[in-house]
């Protein structure tokens, strides 16, 4: 063997090396436009937000964020919301992901297409549709009051609930997507097995099938989650002003202090803040093994 | 290979003709060609309809318009250096912090002809086009013929039941507040300017806390409010309501203790064509032009003189805010003391928000 490899062992390894370097080429572009596009401007914003008006350095914009109360709000109040609409995604989409992955293929794909719907309408468009529906003349209350479910108009809309309604309806389909799939790839056997050995349905739902959904469901969540920090729009339209998350911290720091540096260092602190949670999961859990594909 | 030479210089000869001929062409536009900057919407529609257009069909120039978001993308370009507007429309406010700031050049008052406007109405770098007020509007569903009528009368929330809307960011949110605890309109500013006087205020905004439902941030917003009977009592500009008024919503206002403002048009620096801009905005600050602007929003001439044309609508006239009955029961905006304080106060006003 050695010896007939031993002629051509030279070329093999250029062609070897030829090969990856066409693939790095591939892939070329791909990394350019990464690099043009997102690492330098992200790393210009960091840069400024460590710069004062005169151009100097200066941790001014980070000191105004421990010395005013109201930033420490809006950041809490952004990790409420986000928790709160991934709790609400799971509650909603974990059961519906679960009766789709019980339907025959061709039903479960319509259904799909009905979960899938919404992505095709711009996010302003359903963020304002939103508005119509819950505000205090809205269709909601004046059919509820009509037919006697409540008395006086529910505060709906420019408030917390709005925003969660809102932003539930847009991440849901972030939550049910990875959990549809992990529970497809799911082995029918397993769930026989157990029945077989004597669980009831309940205990091989519990025992079974929900550890082996988990890390779609934990995927879903984690996607759901860092998407929610940085929402503007709904929060901006359905939260009356008073769901003031960071983003919208960013927008009006930008008008006031027309400043780049006061308003890069809030992004600033909420990717360190994010990668600090996200580092916090991987130690509870694999993330490498989530985001890699669930449980195939 | 000679032939290849030969096409290989035609090639060069075009192209620096067309070089040459595009330089010309920019030299020749150059001197005519005038860019203004807008907000858009019906807003710079009227304006492009009253102002605009008729001012550069007068001037004998070809006028360029854009839309913009605010002084904040003049910003940019100034950093950038690539400056390619003539004339930007902004806010009074905006306008005063970025001329202080220095991107704004000073205007040439020798051209723009400003001696017969409302008075404060014409700053260094920013000459008035429009006064708009920031006006206490109500439900007449809700209130009938009995609405309130003060700033007091906002925050009385016994005799007034009913949800309120304010606005989210301070820009004229704490004058209000110091009228209706007392202050009276001509010592506002100088209460908000001594030490407690910011406070004060934002007291007084939080007591009305509870019964604020939304916080508005955008004047299409404030006006949507009101048409879809959101809330009861609500601040908001003047020309907004009359528009979802017309639109059948159920609001009226009053200019009582109104906050008078206005629009305004500045030159930045580094405009390409800064003389012509001067004399463009002389043009439309004469009074014919200002009158004609009436007609698409009632927001009010700066200039005195176009009330006396007889081209405004006597009884439309008095629903302008710049209309001497209505001008005189309100406050004037004070631009040097958003410039030195509104930092300070937004901060504040914002930790009371998010309390």
């Amino acid at each position: 063997m050695t010896v007939i490899a031993a002629p051509n062992a030279e070329g093999l390894r250029r062609d070897a090396a030829v090969e990856r370097l066409q693939l790095f080429a591939l892939g070329g572009p791909a990394v350019l436009l990464v690099i043009v596009t997102m690492i330098v401007p992200v790393g210009w914003l960091f840069w400024l937000s460590f710069l004062n008006d005169a151009g100097e350095f200066s941790l001014e914009h980070y000191r105004r964020m421990l010395v005013q109360p109201s930033y420490g709000r809006a950041f809490s109040l952004t990790f409420e919301v986000s928790f709160l609409t991934t709790a609400i995604c799971i509650v909603l989409g974990y059961p519906l992901a679960y009766v789709l992955s019980q339907l025959p293929r061709r039903a479960a794909n319509i259904c799909m297409i009905a979960v899938m719907l919404p992505f095709w309408t711009s996010l302003l468009v359903r963020t304002y549709a939103w508005l119509v529906l819950l505000h205090r003349q809205g269709v909601i209350n004046t059919w509820g009051i009509k037919l006697g479910l409540w008395e006086a108009p529910l505060p709906l809309v420019h408030n917390l609930n709005g925003t969660l309604i809102g932003m539930v309806h847009i991440m849901l389909p972030f939550l049910i997507l990875p959990v549809y799939s992990s529970m497809r790839a799911i082995d029918r056997d397993y769930l026989k097995a157990a029945a077989n050995l004597g669980a009831s349905p309940t205990r091989a739902f519990w025992l079974v099938f929900l550890p082996l959904s988990l890390p779609g469901l934990l995927a879903g969540s984690l996607i759901v989650f860092i998407l929610c920090l940085g929402f503007y729009v709904t929060p901006a339209v359905l939260g009356g002003g008073k769901v003031t998350m960071v983003a919208n911290r960013i927008a009006t720091d930008i008008e006031l202090f027309f400043n780049w540096g006061a308003a890069s260092s809030l992004g600033v602190v909420l990717f360190v803040l994010t990668g600090l949670i996200l580092y916090a999961a991987s130690r509870l859990v694999r993330l490498d093994r989530l985001l890699g594909g669930g449980s195939h | 290979m000679n032939n290849n030479k030969k096409s290989g210089s035609r090639i060069a000869a075009i192209l620096l003709g067309g070089l040459a001929l595009s330089f010309g062409a920019i030299n020749a536009s150059a001197q005519q060609t005038l860019t203004v900057v807008s907000f858009g919407g019906s807003y710079q529609e009227g304006q492009s309809k009253a102002l605009f257009q008729p001012a550069a069909k007068a001037l004998g120039i070809t006028l360029k318009e854009e839309t913009y978001t605010g002084i904040a993308d003049l910003r940019l370009k100034a950093k950038a250096g690539a400056v390619t507007w003539d004339i930007v429309a902004s806010g009074s406010g905006s306008a005063a912090r970025a001329g202080a700031e220095g991107i704004l050049d000073k205007l040439d008052y020798k051209v723009i002809d400003t001696k017969d406007f409302l008075p404060n109405l014409a700053g260094d770098y920013c000459v008035g086009g429009d006064v708009f007020s920031t006006v206490l509007a109500w439900n007449t569903k809700t209130f009938g013929d009995n609405g309130p009528k003060s700033w007091a009368d906002f925050w009385d929330v016994k005799k007034f039941p009913g949800k309120r809307s304010y606005r989210k960011g301070v820009a004229g949110a704490l004058e209000p507040a110091l009228m209706a605890d007392g202050v009276p309109a001509d010592k506002v500013y100088e209460v908000l300017s001594a030490p407690g006087g910011i406070e004060r205020a934002i007291k007084k905004v939080k007591e009305l806390k509870p019964h604020v439902a939304v916080w508005w941030s955008s004047g299409a917003q404030h006006a949507q409010l009101m048409k879809d009977g959101e809330v009861d009592m609500i601040t908001g500009w003047n020309g907004r309501f009359d528009v979802v008024a017309k639109d059948g919503a159920k609001v009226a206002y009053t200019f009582n203790q109104a906050l008078l403002d206005y629009d305004c048009f500045a030159v930045p620096k580094g405009a390409p064509n800064k003389d012509l801009a001067m004399k463009f905005l002389a043009e439309i600050s004469k009074p014919q032009y200002q009158a004609e602007f009436t007609k698409y929003i009632t927001y009010g001439p700066t200039n005195k003189k176009a009330y006396d044309l007889g081209t405004i609508d006597a009884a439309y006239a008095k629903k302008l805010p710049s209309h001497p009955d209505n001008a005189k029961n309100q406050l004037t905006i004070n631009l040097e003391w958003y410039i030195k304080f509104e930092a300070q106060a937004a901060a504040a006003y914002e930790n009371m928000l998010s309390e």
